[in-house]
């Protein structure tokens, strides 16, 4: 008799969802002729919202479905919340940005969705294959996405380049997983785990080991494997770079703590030193790489992988201090994050022509409002106080140097301090310049104001009253340890 | 648990922000509607804190008017507030000048008017965010909000010529400081957590932990640095030549009277008592960075062709002296040092609004420029001058008690006997070059036609001047009004230093002691096998 395994749909239902969602969207895309991607959009919506629903009861559970293959506890719930914001808050920026380039697309929805999906089941993977299964499901997406404006050289070559190099890092990935297989026999993360407690392990599942850091370190964009990030996040559409910048990363970022905290706890010791040497490497570089940019969205790619590397200090913590630390910053740079990209998308007006830093000057004068806005995206980003991204920064920190990491910390304070020049010469230019042109009005929509509001209601919030979402975190990693 | 009937300190902190969101409300043409609502909110600010000033009891050192409401519970970081002798009069001096500024810039400024009205009343909260906290997750909060409207008025509405170096060379160089005393906060907090259990950032808590010898070197270190360079201490005065010169006047008064305090404050407040041992290791360098100051201050000034650039200089010079009065640790070298933050905050400020002034007649701030103002605009010339002999220290206006009792608590103190006779000498240099401006702009005879249809101050400037000119005779004249409520809180202040201090080497001792024994019967138990 073969024994048929319990098969319980409800735990990984967020993720069905939202493939359910695409291929509504895809279905009603065929009748509909005009305004395609709007109604694209709403459905996307209609998704993402019964997705946040069904999502809650994963909060109380802490088991295994499928065999073992995903894991159904708080810690995917939490970034199940995370990539769904994401991924509402980039529809509704992305419906005015297609009206924009005159793109009536609506497998842009569908593709966003299914990629939302594979994040999800990133996350939750209990299985390193699961995990890749979600990893190339999502990369794939976004090859495509990122590709996604016709006739834009520019576009294209940030597709193509994010393709080899995606491809390559997967291969590592794969590679890595295939050798930690040959080593453990088994990539389920529980038997993982069990080989290196019997502590007779060999080089090959170090090297394993190495492997599978190097492929999350691409994702997450950790210097040394982040070249691909300043050409692609340039070339994408920007509310895709918005996406991948802070949807990619959180995805990546679950899935390297959940393998690593929960399989590879025996190597800590010598990870930890690979991850201090990344985290100081990605923050140095990062940051000064960000200071000489001209262009925005250039400059926010450097401040990703500069955020990468505080994200990566709040790993090198570990314990349940920090990762409770990079749950709440992945929280916060989301909301941030996605919320200068939505500036940076209605800025840029059509086209994408309006890009470079030298474009925001005198925006205060023009949109006050908006520059207020973007201001308190690029105060957050910098690290000031009252924003949520004061508050991360200072849990990471605070993680860091109870564990004993100080000089990381000290380097994490100095670099963050040279990153205060780049974020303040944006607002520099919104208030203290005048353009050499008046350049033509924005056209604000809906979708996009309401974007921009819920991500800086959020940002404040979360900074001045962070109690509840900084116990949230540390509730959400216990499954962990 | 303490929190008083009336949250005062909220109040005073938080009403200026209530001017805020109002004006977020208000059309952007209605500019006097606007003025208006911020100077109604300052003086509601103002009024307020002399209601505090009442309710103040100027014989306990204990802080006093507290609020504690719990805010991250799981860190212990609350939202305490509270005010002592120490605090008191930085906060009357905050939110005196809060409406003076509203006037002073009622002409000066008329683009983006909102915005610059919105500037200064988030700023006024910062301030006084920073004087009232009494937790260091709050302080560091307000410490940092400051920092963006101030660069932003230097930014916006500075000098074009310069305005954006200036802008974020000042953010810079505040930045770095403060985020490594940001490290040392939570150093500080883990430390002290791990020792006693009890993880917080309560101030006064942390005042009671002893801080390990080795521990308080590193953690005084970035607080000095936070601290040094806020004041401006000598080495690390760079950017406030530039920030003061290009900042619009308002600005600059803001800057000079009550953003440097903040340094001096941060010593006085949290550096010292947190680490003693440190600090006072360090009093003596701390004593020759300030005499440096005080020295080269004055010599810088001397050669400035820009009355401007040479007042931010006096600063340098003038909180030399703060300094030095305050690392002497006598009563009189505190108490001198805490009047004197009041005092340069009112002759410098005055100096500031009155170049102001000159510069809105003329856009111009040459000293080559002027000469023989004097005739042509009396009543400027009286208010010049006063607040010009306050700045140098002439006896029966406020610089020279302050300047006196920090001289005399330096000479009292062994190790600082030196550097009072010498700073003694900054006293006359000051004198050179504030006279030796002022001469040129003032007297002799109008050699520039330009000058010569100079219109006189109208009824606003005298209004704006006249409280300051109020409080400088005051304090010269009879300065008890001012040092009595301080007094408790300076004796408990130096008591509480040096017990801790005390606390700290004993526990050190100890630490030898047991090592020393360990070590013993380790040796003994050696000797015990051997034979």
């Amino acid at each position: 008799m073969i024994q048929i395994p319990e098969i319980n749909l409800g735990g990984i239902s967020p993720a069905l969802i939202l493939c359910l969602a695409g291929l509504v969207v895809m279905l009603a895309g065929l009748f509909v002729r005009k305004g395609a991607a709007t109604l694209g959009a709403l459905i996307s919506l209609a998704g993402v919202l019964a997705a946040l629903a069904v999502n809650s009861p994963l909060r109380a559970l802490n088991k295994p479905a499928f065999s073992g293959l995903v894991a159904l506890d708080a810690y995917s719930w939490f970034f199940n919340v995370v990539i769904l914001i994401a991924t509402g808050l980039t529809i509704l920026t992305s419906i005015r940005y297609l009206a924009d380039e005159g793109m009536d697309l609506y497998e842009y929805f569908v593709l966003l969705l299914f990629s939302a999906a594979g994040m999800m089941f990133m996350v939750s993977g209990n299985h390193i294959l699961v995990i890749f299964v979600g990893l190339e499901t999502l990369s794939i997406s976004i090859y495509v996405l990122c590709g996604i404006l016709p006739g834009n050289a520019k576009s294209g070559e940030a597709a193509l380049k994010y393709l080899l190099l995606g491809a390559f890092s997967s291969g590592l990935f794969l590679y890595g997983a295939a050798l930690l297989f040959g080593a453990a026999g088994s990539l389920s993360l529980p038997a993982v785990l069990k080989y290196f407690q019997a502590g007779s392990w060999g080089p090959m599942a170090v090297i394993g080991m190495g492997l599978l850091l190097v492929g999350f370190g691409f994702k997450v964009a950790a210097v040394p494997f982040h070249m691909w990030t300043p050409d692609v996040y340039e070339g994408a559409p920007s509310p895709i770079t918005g996406f991948m910048s802070v949807g990619v990363k959180a995805a990546a970022f679950a899935a390297f703590a959940r393998v690593f905290f929960e399989a590879l706890p025996a190597l800590q010791v010598s990870w930890v030193q690979i991850l201090w040497i990344l985290a100081a490497l990605t923050m140095i570089l990062g940051n000064l790489a960000a200071l000489v940019q001209n262009n925005i969205k250039r400059m926010l790619a450097y401040s990703s992988i500069a955020h990468a590397g505080y994200i990566l200090v709040g790993m090198v913590a570990g314990k349940e201090m920090g990762t409770a630390g990079m749950l709440y910053y992945l929280l916060a740079y989301t909301l941030t994050n996605l919320g200068a990209f939505a500036v940076v998308a209605l800025v840029g007006r059509k086209g994408e022509a309006n890009v470079s830093i030298d474009d925001y000057r005198g925006l205060a004068n023009a949109h006050p409002l908006l520059a207020v806005v973007m201001a308190i995206f690029l105060f957050s980003l910098a690290g000031i106080p009252p924003t949520a991204g004061f508050v991360g920064k200072f849990t990471i920190f605070s993680a860091a140097i109870k564990t004993g990491y100080i000089w990381l910390v000290i380097i994490g304070v100095l670099t963050s301090a040279a990153s205060v020049f780049y974020y303040f010469r944006v607002v520099m230019k919104m208030y203290m310049e005048v353009p050499e042109a008046e350049p033509a009005k924005i056209q604000f929509a809906p979708g996009t104001v309401l974007a921009l509001t819920i991500a800086v209601a959020g940002v404040l919030y979360i900074g001045i009253f962070p109690t509840n979402y900084l116990n949230m975190a540390v509730e959400s990693v216990k499954p962990l340890f | 648990m303490e929190n008083v009937s009336f949250p005062w300190l909220s109040f005073l902190t938080f009403v200026p922000l209530a001017g805020v969101v109002i004006l977020l409300f208000l059309n952007r043409e209605s500019q006097g509607l606007m003025r208006g609502v911020t100077l109604v909110c300052m003086l509601a600010d103002f009024l307020g804190s002399l209601f505090v000033y009442g309710l103040f009891d100027s014989s306990t050192a204990a802080m006093q008017l507290m609020e504690n409401h719990v805010w991250v519970r799981e860190w212990g970081i609350s939202y305490k507030m509270g005010i002592d002798g120490i605090s008191l009069f930085l906060v009357l001096l905050t939110t005196l000048l809060g409406p003076i500024v509203v006037l002073a810039s009622w002409k000066d400024i008329t683009h983006r008017v909102k915005e610059f009205l919105i500037c200064l009343l988030f700023l006024q909260t910062g301030m006084i965010g920073v004087f009232v906290a009494l937790d260091l997750f709050l302080f560091y909060v307000f410490w940092e909000i400051m920092l963006i409207p101030m660069y932003l008025l230097i930014g916006v509405w500075g000098n074009p010529a310069r305005k954006l170096y200036a802008a974020i060379k000042f953010v810079l160089y505040t930045i770095v400081g403060s985020l490594l005393m940001l490290v040392a906060i939570l150093a500080l907090y883990f430390i002290a957590g791990q020792a006693t259990g009890v993880y917080t950032f309560d101030l006064l808590k942390l005042y009671d932990f002893p801080v390990p010898l080795y521990a308080q070197f590193w953690m005084f270190l970035a607080f000095f640095l936070a601290f040094a360079i806020k004041v401006p201490m000598f080495p690390f005065h760079t950017w406030l030549p530039d920030a003061h010169t290009e900042a619009p006047t308002v600005g600059s008064v803001v800057l000079a009277a009550v953003l440097l305090k903040m340094g001096t404050y941060g010593f006085i407040r949290f550096a010292i008592p947190l680490f003693p041992n440190a600090a006072m290791d360090a009093a003596w360098w701390i004593g020759l960075l300030s005499v440096i100051g005080i020295l080269y201050g004055a010599w810088v000034a001397m050669v400035q062709s820009d009355v401007k650039r040479l007042v931010a200089f006096s600063s340098v010079s003038h909180l030399g002296f703060v300094m030095l009065g305050m690392f002497a640790m006598s009563v009189q070298g505190l108490e001198g040092s805490i009047l004197q933050m009041v005092n340069h905050g009112l002759s410098t400020g005055a100096l500031f609004l009155i170049v102001g002034m000159i510069y809105e007649r003329r856009h111009t701030r040459l000293i080559e420029e002027f000469g023989g103002l004097s005739k042509v605009m009396p009543v400027f010339a009286v208010f010049f001058m006063i607040f010009t002999l306050s700045s140098i220290g002439l006896p029966g206006l406020n610089g020279f008690v302050g300047e006196f009792l920090i001289l005399l608590g330096a000479f009292k103190v062994e190790s600082f006997r030196w550097y009072a006779i010498i700073s003694a000498t900054g006293v006359i240099f000051a004198a050179v070059y504030m006279l030796w401006m002022f001469q040129r702009v003032m007297f002799g005879q109008v050699t520039n036609p330009k000058n010569l249809g100079l219109k006189d101050l109208c009824a606003r400037e005298v209004v704006v001047l006249m409280p300051i000119l109020i409080f400088v005779v005051w304090i010269g004249v009879y300065p008890n009004t001012f040092l009595g409520p301080m007094e408790p809180s300076v004796k408990n202040f130096i008591q509480q230093v040096e017990k801790k201090r005390a606390a700290v080497l004993d526990m050190e001792k100890v630490k030898k002691q047991s090592a020393a024994d360990s070590t013993r019967v380790v040796l003994n138990s050696t000797a015990v096998q051997y034979r």
